[in-house]
């Protein structure tokens, strides 16, 4: 049960009639599943750990803002240690880590979000559509993808915020500047996929019936892209926190906003490490560390939707391991024989 | 009652190997017609050519030279935009032809809007649920609710038949339709196919490399080979009278449990590599037709 | 209901003693609901003899094979039964029973196989020579490189292949000549038993007619047995020995290849028979004219 069939081998004709499942029992009567209860992947404790991850990192940088100090409040405590008063200790000119914690966290979450989006939705449209017309046009699309794939991210991210003036270079520039650099390779992934979908009967036959064409991407071919696009957006976020917190950390990020990134570049620069204060580095690198963690996680849940094998050769092996611990009182050979 | 009249069509591939160019002539001039309540059956290996002609056929290619005319009850062109509602397809392999993530009520409600032929969605859902019955497939509630893998292969291709009919098709083109479904539920897709063709004097276009059904399906058999009809007729006159070279040996080939444990003596009697695709033996006229050759190239044969 | 006596369980066809014998082998996927995939096998293979086994899709053929092959992966699990090899040299071999080391032994020396698929199981990346050539010195590690290479050619040309191909890619060749290059790789240790799983299922009735005169004429050549698993019944009437149809993981039907034609006693087997059209004969159900056809296929 698989929106993808991408099992099948060409000659593997015949393998697939085996594939024969018997017809529902006459007493059924129901709704159609909805189609999209299909994708959601199955409840491992991969998903489970990951989603508890991204929520929980999510709500914190969501609701902690409204409930910790100013981060940019100056005291004359200086650099110390966690404590009663602050949870996590404070900064070298006495800010409150915890607070910059909350408010860098939002920060980070922004920009991951709005990255992952922007470059999702520039991925999608070279690489599927692109794919879906074929000929000229996907020719010159694949073109463009390949050659912003192969000028180098990092230091072209770098380039172009050096650039960019300290006064102008905002959350958004950050952002778009992200983007541009990281929705490449998912084009490609996504115009493989579509390349593959599109020639299959299902596509085809819609065309005869005489699907138009925004139909036929919309809604014959993109359902069975979701999976591979969420993987993507997931990618894509992943990517952008981390390109982001290079960039801040080297001093070339958003200059008005607090992300993760810009908390190390801080902590670098008051010699955080040198001095021992693990209180100041430590917890945005982790929550950095954790929220990648989260993402990737969930992708390989997703990695079991978008390859149905993944999934059943987990299952057999939960089973066969049943299985032999049941069997193991009788030995086959002693049934053999 | 729609017809369908195809004049010396031609379809040329450009294949690209390195930097030469060359061209594969995938049909060469040919020319067969399709009139109500008849099925012609297309007989060929793989690499003859026949798929080709039936993506010509569904616009899904477009010809290189030749014509084909679809002509309505009057002998009127069916217009462009109606072209659709004439002439549909059904589809090789079931398991491909159903969008996984779709019901079969989606299948069979697209092309039925799509051509305006209900309106409004309780229409719709009535016409649906006709067209499952009228395929055998009951009860027609329950298999609309349903997603492709929930059915088997049989009830997944009488699916696609039943798409097929949606727009008031009068012209069926079937490619293959029951090679890769079970055997012993062949019979039932193929009488079902010949009954809908019956009840709405359907011209049916049989795609196969079988000759044994295309002998006993059609009306009229064309033989295909690389590209061009070597033989056609009667269907009974073809394969129990086969005139072609390339007939024979299709006719050899063919299983046949009457020669128990007689493999190695069957000799095939036929060289392949001296098969000449340019003449075509015609039943009709009882003559042999000359194509004359062509510049163009058609690939070694496949042992 | 089967329809097998004990008498036609029995090798009887070339009159030569069994090479293989399966008794009630029954194997089982454990899945959410276990399904038995093969109920209580039984069969004998003679020597030389061609063995045919019929049956559509989800009747256990494959899974028979394979169990018999011991190439079944969980969750599929062999319940019960016994396989037994009888030797050429006169030793008998429980195939259940045996070790690693041992199974390694056994495979393709004594028995090979043909997979579904075959003309796609060839290495993409690798010479026809070069895969040939593993396998030699996968199960016969005491050839020297001199001999493996001899041995390539000559199982080539057995099967109709010029061994000039030895160095070609599989892209290069033919559907047809990749299946000739699989069945040349099963013959390369001469085994005593080739089981080939629809080996020419995706290949032109032209084409499969060749394979088919080789395989029955190498049969004759050096005397293997064959079990041959197809769905495409009339193919088996003209080539094999003997018949198995199978049904739901039972064999409902073992018996003469022309006696199976002219009498089938199963009810399915005549089913499965009329579901070929004779090509120079009568129509048979196939019904164009009349009313009838199939309110519904049961499944």
């Amino acid at each position: 049960m698989a929106p993808f069939n991408d099992t099948k081998t060409t000659s593997g004709i015949l393998a697939d009639t085996g594939g024969d499942p018997a017809p529902e029992p006459a007493g059924r009567a129901t709704a159609p599943k909805a189609a999209w209860r299909m994708l959601l992947p199955s409840p491992t404790p991969w998903l489970v750990i990951g989603l508890g991850l991204i929520l929980g990192i999510a709500l914190f940088g969501l609701l902690a803002p409204l409930f910790v100090q100013d981060p940019n409040a100056i005291s004359n405590i200086g650099l110390s240690s966690p404590g009663a008063e602050h949870l996590l200790g404070t900064t070298q000119t006495g800010q409150d880590v915890l607070a910059q914690l909350a408010y860098a966290t939002r920060g980070s979450l922004q920009i991951g979000l709005i990255v992952g989006v922007l470059a999702t939705a520039l991925s999608a449209f070279f690489g599927i559509y692109g794919a879906y017309l074929g000929g000229f046009a996907d020719e010159s699309f694949s073109l463009l993808s390949n050659v912003f794939l192969v000028i180098p991210g990092l230091p072209l991210v770098i380039v172009i915020s050096g650039f960019v003036p300290r006064e102008s270079r905002g959350l958004w520039t950050i952002a778009v500047v992200l983007a541009l650099t990281s929705w490449a390779a998912s084009a490609r992934v996504l115009r493989a996929q579509t390349l593959s979908v599109r020639n299959r009967d299902y596509v085809q036959a819609s065309k005869v019936s005489g699907e138009r064409a925004w139909r036929v991407i919309v809604v014959e071919i993109l359902p069975n892209l979701l999976p591979v696009l969420a993987s993507q957006f997931v990618f894509a976020v992943i990517a952008a926190i981390l390109g982001e917190a290079g960039l801040s950390f080297l001093g070339l990020g958003a200059s008005s906003s607090s992300t993760l990134g810009t908390m190390l570049y801080f902590a670098q620069n008051g010699f955080a490490l040198p001095l021992g204060a693990w209180w100041w580095f430590l917890p945005p690198g982790l929550m950095i560390a954790l929220f990648g963690m989260g993402l990737s996680l969930v992708n390989f849940s997703i990695d079991e939707i978008i390859n149905p094998k993944l999934k059943s050769v987990r299952e057999a092996r939960k089973l066969s391991r049943a299985a032999a611990r049941a069997a193991g009182a009788q030995p086959r050979k002693a049934a053999a024989r | 009652m729609t017809s369908v009249r195809v004049e010396n069509l031609s379809k040329d591939y450009t294949l690209r190997g390195g930097l030469k160019r060359r061209t594969l002539r995938a049909v060469d001039r040919v020319s067969f017609e399709l009139s109500p309540g008849k099925t012609v059956a297309l007989v060929g290996e793989s690499g003859s050519g026949k798929s080709t002609i039936a993506k010509l056929l569904t616009r899904m290619e477009k010809p290189s030279s030749g014509s084909i005319e679809v002509l309505d009850g009057q002998q009127r062109q069916v217009a462009d935009a109606h072209y659709r509602r004439h002439l549909q397809m059904v589809f090789q392999d079931p398991f491909a032809s159903l969008n996984p993530f779709h019901s079969i009520e989606h299948h069979l409600a697209r092309p039925l809007r799509i051509h305006q032929r209900t309106a409004g969605k309780g229409q719709t859902y009535q016409r649906v649920l006709q067209m499952l019955e009228r395929v055998n497939l009951e009860p027609a509630g329950q298999i609309a609710a349903k997603r492709p893998h929930e059915l088997s292969g049989g009830q997944r291709q009488r699916v696609a038949i039943a798409r097929a009919l949606a727009p008031g098709a009068q012209v069926l083109i079937a490619d293959e339709p029951v090679s890769m479904l079970d055997v012993s539920i062949r019979l039932g897709v193929l009488n079902l196919l010949a009954r809908l063709q019956r009840e709405d004097q359907l011209a049916v276009l049989y795609i196969t490399h079988d000759l044994a059904t295309a002998r006993h399906f059609s009306d009229e058999i064309l033989v295909l080979y690389k590209g061009r009809i070597v033989e056609r007729g009667p269907s009974d006159e073809v394969i129990l009278n086969p005139q072609h070279d390339y007939t024979r040996l299709l006719a050899q080939a063919a299983p046949d449990p009457e020669r128990v444990g007689q493999v190695l003596n069957t000799g095939l009697g036929v060289d392949r590599a001296r098969i000449d695709n340019t003449n075509c033996f015609n039943h009709f006229t009882g003559g042999w037709e000359q194509l004359d050759r062509t510049e163009t190239q058609l690939p070694a044969a496949h042992r | 209901m089967s329809t097998i006596s004990p008498e036609r369980l029995e090798a009887g066809a070339t009159g030569k003693p069994p090479v293989l014998s399966v008794r009630g082998l029954s194997v089982v996927y454990e899945s959410q609901n276990p399904v038995t995939a093969v109920k209580n096998a039984s069969f004998e293979l003679g020597r030389g003899e061609i063995l045919g086994l019929a049956g559509e899709s989800g009747c256990g053929k494959t899974t028979l094979a394979y169990a018999i092959n011991r190439l079944h992966q969980p969750p599929a699990r062999i319940s019960s039964g016994q396989v037994l090899f009888h030797d050429s040299s006169g030793q008998e071999l429980d195939l259940l029973g045996l070790g690693e080391s041992q199974l390694r032994d056994f495979r393709w020396q004594k028995l090979s196989m043909v997979f579904q698929g075959a003309m796609n199981a060839l290495n993409p990346v690798r010479s026809i020579g070069a895969q040939l050539d593993d396998t030699l010195r996968a199960h016969a590690p005491g050839m020297t490189r001199a001999a493996r290479r001899e041995r390539s050619a000559q199982v080539l040309t057995r099967v109709g292949v010029d061994p000039g191909r030895l160095r070609s890619f599989p892209h290069e060749l033919s559907g047809g000549m990749r299946q000739r290059v699989m069945i040349a790789m099963a013959m390369l240790l001469e085994p005593q038993v080739m089981i080939m799983d629809e080996p020419t299922t995706a290949l032109d009735v032209v084409v499969q007619r060749d394979i088919l005169r080789e395989i029955v004429r190498l049969r004759e050549e050096l005397d293997f047995a064959v079990i041959f698993i197809t769905h495409d019944l009339p193919l088996l009437l003209e080539i094999s020995d003997r018949i198995a149809v199978m049904l739901r993981g039972e064999i409902v039907e073992l018996d003469q290849a022309a006696t199976l034609y002219r009498q089938a006693a199963h009810p399915y087997t005549r089913k499965l028979l009329a579901s070929f059209p004779s090509l120079r004969g009568d129509r048979g159900a196939f019904v164009r004219g009349g009313t009838a056809d199939d309110p519904q296929e049961q499944s």
